[in-house]
């Protein structure tokens, strides 16, 4: 059976839901940041998958959007990470449960 | 089953399993290497579907700049020994099921999707000049209200980070 584009959705599918369940099984906050990047390459690489198959070239424009979005998140959440360690000495995300109180 | 098929399943096969590994692998910096084999996996895709440009941004966003950012942060903190403590045995159990039983659910309602057939002849929508040519006229505003986006995030990090010193010097005094 030729790989058509029903293999690129179970492919997508399968990288996203790894995706979510990192981010629900571990307690590391840059892992959970990995896990969250991961998904955002799931959702680029069905992108990527679809514009081949109707020619179109918006779709990758996306991608880059995308990867816009990825960078100043990543970023940004780097920079509350280090805050976070700095004032509590971990980036066990449990320990923000504090924030409720 | 030709040479595209093979390294269809050979990239899928890697990808998968450098995703399993990053969230089953105990040290955080094994887990930023296993990320980066799954992107140089991603990248191996978007190629074999004339993605060129694309998978060489893939390859030095991704892979060069935020993974170099992820792996200081991780040595800048030390995390590099396995300290970190497990949730709890029903915790993961839970958080398995949960993302299984999503997987199931979208699997259900894609499994009746049409197959589109791949086009296998080579096009030049992912080169450079035509991917920039579109950027440059239809997605114009996108385009600077994103840069507008990646200043202020720039910003915010730089604030983020320096809050603290203010705070101690302030005690200081």
């Amino acid at each position: 059976m030729p790989v058509n584009s029903t293999h690129y959705l179970f492919l997508s599918l399968l990288l996203f839901s790894i995706g979510i369940m990192g981010t629900l099984m571990r307690r590391n906050a840059i892992i959970i940041f990995m896990c969250i990047e991961l998904m955002l390459n799931a959702v680029n690489l069905l992108l990527v998958a679809f514009s081949r198959i109707y020619g179109d070239a918006d779709a990758q424009l996306f991608v880059f959007f995308i990867m816009v979005v990825a960078a100043a998140e990543v970023a940004v959440g780097l920079a509350i990470i280090v805050m976070m360690y700095r004032k509590v000495h971990s980036v066990d995300i449990n320990i923000l449960n504090r924030l409720k109180h | 089953m030709d040479i595209y098929d093979v390294l269809f399943w050979g990239l899928s096969v890697m990808a998968v399993g450098c995703a399993l590994g990053i969230i089953l692998s105990r040290n955080p910096v094994n887990s930023v290497l296993f990320l980066i084999l799954t992107f140089f996996a991603i990248s191996g895709h978007y190629i074999l579907m004339n993605a060129q440009f694309l998978a060489i941004v893939n390859i030095i966003v991704y892979a060069g700049a935020i993974m170099v950012l992820f792996l200081f942060v991780i040595m800048l903190m030390n995390l590099n020994a396995d300290v970190e403590p497990q949730k709890g045995q029903l915790v993961q159990l839970a958080g398995v099921i949960s993302g299984g039983v999503l997987f199931l659910v979208v699997l259900a309602a894609i499994k009746s999707a049409r197959p589109e057939a791949m086009d296998r002849t080579s096009t030049d929508i992912g080169l450079i000049n035509n991917l920039g040519r579109i950027l440059f006229t239809k997605y114009v505003l996108p385009f600077e209200i994103s840069s507008v986006l990646f200043l202020s995030a720039m910003i915010g990090a730089i604030v983020i980070g320096k809050k603290e010193h203010a705070h101690e010097a302030q005690k200081a005094e």
